[in-house]
């Protein structure tokens, strides 16, 4: 399985903060694709991910264990 | 520990602390706040969400990359987290170099990184709603770069 965290609107959107779905080898962009598809969670072409707590790009391959951020525009400072 | 989260309010002195050395001319310290008025809406309160253990990785990133720029720098970050007031402090960020003016550079540039990679999230409660803050630069954040010269805005 892999942890999915999601974010400020994100999170907001979905009504909550963690998912799992089972992505085993699945790329960064096909997560986002399920999770416009199953979750109607809109947006995402405009987020980051992070893999890990560190970013990564749609190409990055997924594996059992992994936690994948969901990071929308940051604004912190 | 340079850099911090902190969900009570930042002790700025205690950053400052943090950078002081024997072979430092100078410090600068950044100071943000919160603010009222944003283009004529008034701000009532903020609330900063961050997704921790990456924000910290990334304040430490930043720090690693202001000590590749400027080798003899001292750098601590401590962002707030949580609700906010008008005029409270949301970050503080203290360097300390041998002569001001690196001080004054890597100063600024921590604070633009701040705002491209740190996984830090603000929602602003107005009178009339709230709404979470995006991409304040309005560019395209650089993950895995750092931002080219003309990045670093004025």
């Amino acid at each position: 399985m892999i942890k999915v965290l999601l974010f400020a609107q994100l999170r907001d959107e979905l009504g909550k903060e963690t998912i799992s779905i089972e992505a085993n080898g699945w790329s960064v962009a096909e997560l986002k694709g399920k999770m416009k598809a199953e979750y109607q969670l809109g947006g995402l072409e405009t987020v980051m991910t992070a893999v890990n707590e560190e970013f990564a790009d749609d190409d990055t391959i997924l594996s059992d264990g992994d936690t994948v951020a969901f990071i929308p525009p940051v604004s912190g400072g | 520990m340079n850099f911090n989260l902190s969900k009570e309010p930042i002790v700025i002195q205690d950053v400052i602390d943090k950078v002081i050395k024997r072979n430092a001319g100078a410090v600068t310290t950044f100071i943000g706040t919160v603010r009222e008025m944003t283009k004529g809406k008034k701000t009532l309160f903020l609330v900063y969400e961050a997704y921790e253990p990456m924000a910290i990785k990334k304040l430490e990133q930043i720090g690693a990359e202001i000590k590749e720029r400027w080798p003899d720098a001292e750098t601590a970050i401590t962002h707030r987290v949580g609700k906010l007031d008008i005029t409270d402090v949301a970050v503080v960020i203290a360097v300390s170099t041998p002569h001001r003016n690196d001080a004054y550079e890597a100063n600024r540039y921590a604070i633009e990184r701040i705002k491209e990679i740190v996984p830090i999230w603000k929602k602003e409660h107005w009178e009339d709603g709230e709404t979470w803050v995006g991409n304040q630069l309005e560019t395209v954040p650089y993950p895995t770069g750092k931002p080219k010269e003309g990045d670093i805005r004025d």
